[in-house]
């Protein structure tokens, strides 16, 4: 009977089943398990895996450790502000801090070198995203995440923040170069 | 009708106990998720 | 306490009085929900549409926070009551047990739900839908939420005491209907939404009044999303169930295998609730392993489950049409289905839209490296609009087309309205997932005041097309909003003032239910439905393509590991 009603049939788990729907149920079936399987190919033959290296850290220690950075590697400022542009050796850690409402320094990175990127919020999240590349990451306060990036175009970058984070919110970009 | 002799198959009788059901859809989220997820952040190692 | 039945005289069901009452109070609560955050939606669109940019930024703040709470949270489960008290006690024809505690429950839903307004309205709580720590809300505003989950799991309950009561008093015979299984489906959803809400909100409310020092924000991400996420998984077991009982009230359709349909539920109580990590995929301390198994559900069982019924719904209203005799190529039996019942194109559009542009996305975003593409872009919205507007909200209009008279014993005014409602609302909310969905690919962020970026230092230029998206969102979304508030007023009037109906026949006993003689259904072979599959095929391809698009899409981007 219909839907709303009861089965008819007592024993109804024993009932045959069509063979369209069958079928489907097949395909519908070894496509699950593709898409299954393709999330576990990238991780060994995909370029783009999101690093789920992380520590548990403090907003003194993670800002401590980008001005080190900062004071070491900073060639100009931009902006009224004097945001500091760093330039630091490839291959280096950098810290990028995210707080109300600017990313903290701005980068100039070499194109196809590989950089360990620590990201960090000093308040609430944030949202590192990249633009136009739109690469996005969720940054959380206390946590430190470090990401293997290896900028692949050069050009001028912008780092939009993509999680609410007040009234502000819409001002808070960044900028990185890559050359 | 030859039904009513039928035995009942097992799935279909886990299919009608609601309570069986409730505990299965609670548990299993409760553990893959929540405290796998839970679990993994408390793990995090400390920076130095 | 004496219980009356009555049988309504259109529809042949049998309501218990005292759960009819209810159902119709939380029928009122939930549209009421919706015309707040219907208001809401307005201010949201006419200030992210570019050319207006109505609101200023704390406004804007504000009224979004609004418009997701009311939405997502109170429209879409009180609602959802009234569908577990249908299926439950209408459905097994028997009575709801504890009425008493149920309208404790509704009155508790009702003043949480006042009090969260409240304090979104007084300004100081616009922390979004999703109340991320460390940003901090009004201690109202949480404990409002927790009475509404509260009076929310007592409903839960009071479903499952009514399935006991019917099994008990032998109201039905053998299993329970399969509509009421996906109701139990939902149910089951609920009450793990509702804990996981209950284990975060607690403490954030008492975190809130300053008993608590520090909320771990990561912590909270994720059993949180064990209730953002998962709740939205009752609509999607709910809004299934109501595709099955349209085409089984308007085509009189048979499912094609109860083992089928039922092992597809299975599958969500399972593995459903386990996508709460597709919020997650983008965070930082979460291992793949954890990533991989959960936002998959487990291997795309729940994935295999909406494609089963995906094509089983479609499947039995075309086998009842066929029966009917519309047996002509492929598509005679779509062609003259009804298009002109409200309740039935208000649930084929669901079905399309909700599979096409909801499910699809879904799943494209779901996958663990395809989320850096799209978290936190308006992407995100584009995908819920496609698969809770135009999924579950349309299907829940659709059904109260049916209601109305049935329930609230009233004619539906304007049946020229009722006709377009769905299109005019359906094919303007599958427009704005659209173009919310393409502006987000191009890095469009959500929950965003301003994409000029005004009085940034450092502002980013985004490309026309993400205007000319954003534009577009604006004008379909009012074009909705339209087919939206046209819905709410015209069901509004024809409860107040629609030519009412007549009561049925009162009985101090239930009737139970007598069967048809199962031979019938066994012997005659039902027909095959090869138009379905057809469509099934389209589907499947739309959905590869896209699928390896994105990771196409994916690899162009700068080294990640």
């Amino acid at each position: 009977m219909s839907a709303i009603l009861p089965p008819s049939e007592r024993v109804w788990w024993n009932q045959p089943i069509d063979k369209l729907e069958f079928i489907w149920i097949a395909i519908a079936f070894v496509w699950s398990l593709t898409m299954f399987g393709m999330m576990i190919w990238w991780h060994i033959y995909g370029n783009q895996n999101l690093a789920n290296e992380t520590y548990k850290t403090t907003k003194e220690m993670f800002a401590a450790k980008a001005q080190a950075v900062v004071d070491q590697y900073t060639v100009r400022t931009e902006t009224d502000k004097q945001v500091p542009v760093v330039k630091p050796p490839a291959g280096s850690d950098i810290y990028l801090i995210g707080r109300l409402w600017d990313w903290w320094p701005i980068y100039e990175l070499e194109k196809g070198k590989t950089y360990k990127l620590h990201l960090s919020a000093m308040d609430y999240m944030h949202g590192f995203s990249l633009q136009p590349q739109n690469i996005n990451i969720q940054v959380h306060p206390n946590y430190d995440h470090v990401v293997k990036i290896t900028p692949t175009q050069a050009g001028t970058y912008s780092i939009v923040c993509n999680e609410y984070c007040g009234i502000g919110h819409h001002t808070m970009v960044g900028r990185m170069y890559v050359k | 009708m030859a039904d009513q002799e039928e035995r009942i198959p097992v799935m279909q009788k886990w299919l009608d106990n609601p309570f069986l059901l409730v505990f299965l859809g609670v548990a299993m989220p409760t553990v893959l998720y929540i405290v796998w997820g839970v679990m993994e952040i408390a793990n995090i190692p400390v920076a130095r | 306490m004496a219980t009356t039945y009555r049988i309504c005289p259109r529809s042949g069901l049998q309501f218990d009085t005292a759960a009819e009452k209810l159902m119709r109070f939380h029928a009122v609560a939930g549209v009421l929900a919706l015309l707040v955050g219907g208001i809401m939606a307005l201010g949201v669109i006419l200030t992210r549409w570019p050319a207006i940019k109505l609101l200023p930024a704390d406004t804007f703040y504000m009224v979004l926070t609004a418009h997701g709470i009311d939405m997502l949270i109170f429209w879409i489960i009180f609602f959802e009551m009234a569908v577990l008290i249908f299926a439950s006690s209408t459905l097994l024809r028997c009575r709801l047990a504890m009425p008493k505690l149920a309208w404790v429950a509704s009155i508790l839903m009702v003043i949480g739900a006042i009090m969260t307004n409240v304090a979104i309205f007084q300004g100081e709580s616009s922390v979004m839908f999703t109340s991320y720590v460390p940003m901090q809300a009004k201690p109202h505003f949480y404990l409002g939420l927790i009475l509404f989950a509260v009076g929310a799991l007592l409903i839960c309950f009071i479903f499952l005491g009514t399935l006991v009561v019917a099994k008990a008093e032998k109201t039905y015979e053998g299993s329970i209907p399969l509509v009421t299984f996906g109701a139990l489906t939902a149910c089951i959803i609920a009450i793990f939404t509702i804990a996981s809400g209950a284990i975060i909100l607690i403490p954030t409310f008492l975190w809130s009044l300053g008993y608590i020092r520090e909320i771990d924000s990561l912590m909270y991400r994720v059993v949180w999303w064990g209730l953002g996420h998962s709740s939205q998984q009752i609509n999607v077991s709910a809004h299934v169930a109501i595709w099955y009982a349209i085409a089984a009230i308007v085509f009189g359709a048979k499912p094609m295998s109860e083992k089928v349909s039922r092992t597809a539920f299975f599958l969500y109580i399972l593995f459903l609730q386990l996508a709460s990590a597709h919020h997650l995929l983008s965070d930082p301390g979460l291992s793949s392993e954890w990533k991989i198994v959960n936002t998959s559900y487990f291997m795309y069982f729940a994935v295999l489950a909406s494609m089963i019924h995906g094509m089983t719904v479609p499947g039995a209203i075309e086998q009842a049409q066929r029966l009917k005799g519309y047996n002509k190529g492929l598509f005679e039996w779509l062609r003259k289905a009804p298009w002109g019942n409200p309740a039935f194109s208000s649930m084929f559009l669901s079905l399309i839209g909700f599979g096409f542009l909801g499910g699809i996305s879904g799943v494209m975003m779901g996958a663990e490296q395809l989320n850096m593409l799209i978290h936190n872009t308006i992407y995100v919205p584009g995908h819920f609009h496609a698969t809770v507007v135009i999924g579950t909200t349309l299907a829940f209009m659709g059904l109260t087309y049916f209601l109305v008279p049935v329930l609230f014993k009233r004619e539906v005014l304007f049946p020229g309205f009722a006709k377009i409602q769905p299109y005019l609302f359906g094919l303007a909310m599958y427009v704005v997932a659209l173009v919310m969905m393409g502006a987000g690919t191009l890095g469009v962020s959500r929950r965003h005041w301003d994409m000029a970026f005004a009085g940034a230092p450092m502002a980013y230029e985004w490309p026309g097309a993400a205007y000319l998206m954003m534009g577009l969102t604006g004008i379909f979304s009012c074009i909705a909003i339209v087919g939206g508030a046209g819905w709410i007023l015209q069901i509004v009037l024809s409860i107040l003032f629609g030519k009412k109906l007549e009561e049925g026949e009162l009985r101090s006993t239930p009737i139970p239910l007598t069967l048809p003689a199962p031979t019938t259904g066994s012997k005659v072979h039902p027909p095959a439905t090869p138009g379905t599959m057809v469509l099934a095929l389209i589907f499947l391809t739309a959905f590869i393509l896209y699928y390896f698009v994105n990771w196409k899409y994916l690899s162009s981007l700068w080294g990640l590991s």
